[in-house]
């Protein structure tokens, strides 16, 4: 999905990185938990996170994130800012809570990269993830 | 007999130090892009690099981490002086954890930075002894 498109859909304003939002991101990731996102993020994602400290633009750089989506009206932190910015990643923001982003992104076809979510052979029935 | 490194460097890390958390290990993944290793592998020693170095940062007075590179694999080795950890066993369960109300609004202390190291690693060392420190190491190959 073209970040372009993610921006449309969730009304983002552009922090920084205007120039790359032809750019693609193939999976989406929703976490607060940068230790959740180190551990299950696929590379090339769109992360959505409402946390704004530096550690959220660090987490992206480690684990080949494209860009973040900050919800519910969240302002990163003027070192996550240009940090970003010397990494090329791009930063956008939202006023839309994250249930509401994730889901307008996954209507549009972005997926969350799990081995679940890989088999929609049931129509438009989503595979069920087996009880814990 | 020991390869010769390719590379050898030191990073020094403080514990607490928020400001600068992470911050070595995303030189270790510059380093590791300019050598020219492949991009699956920077992506798995720059996450068990930095999931090493927060913990140093989170939980230990201070510490270091040193990156070799040889011809044939990645090594990480972080040693730090600090409380410890009382059972390496129940650290490296998924989602354990004695991070405090601080540490996880941070975004950090969900309890799978060691099980995610070692996920990420084709070699995981780790001795702890208690009231002493910690040293991790780890083995990454292409």
């Amino acid at each position: 999905m073209k970040l372009a498109v993610v921006r449309e859909a969730l009304g983002c304003r552009v922090i920084t990185g205007a120039h790359h939002l032809d750019g693609e991101v193939e999976v989406g990731c929703g976490a607060d938990l940068m230790s959740d996102v180190l551990a299950f993020i696929k590379p090339h994602a769109l992360l959505l996170t409402g946390l704004s400290t530096v550690h959220s633009v660090r987490t992206a750089d480690v684990a080949e994130v494209r860009a973040i989506v900050y919800v519910r009206g969240k302002q990163p932190d003027p070192e996550a800012v240009e940090l970003a910015r010397e990494k090329g990643l791009v930063l956008l923001a939202t006023r839309l809570p994250m249930f509401e982003a994730c889901g307008r992104l996954y209507a549009l076809g972005l997926r969350g990269g799990s081995e679940i979510e890989e088999d929609w052979s049931d129509g438009d029935r989503a595979p069920v993830p087996s009880a814990l | 007999m020991e390869t010769e490194p390719l590379f050898l460097q030191r990073f020094e890390i403080g514990g607490r130090d928020f400001v600068n958390a992470g911050k070595a290990s995303t030189t270790v993944k510059g380093i590791l892009k300019e050598i020219g290793m492949a991009p699956a592998v920077i992506r798995r020693a720059a996450i068990a690099s930095y999931e090493a170095e927060m913990n140093v940062v989170l939980y230990a007075r201070r510490g270091t981490l040193e990156l070799r590179v040889t011809p044939r694999e990645i090594g990480i080795t972080v040693a730090d002086t600090g409380q410890g950890i009382p059972d390496v066993g129940l650290a490296m369960q998924e989602g354990y954890s004695t991070a405090s109300e601080e540490i996880r609004e941070m975004g950090f202390g969900a309890g799978m930075g060691l099980p995610n190291i070692k996920k990420n690693a084709d070699e995981f060392r780790l001795h702890s002894v208690v009231g002493e420190g910690t040293t991790l190491q780890i083995v990454i190959r292409g």
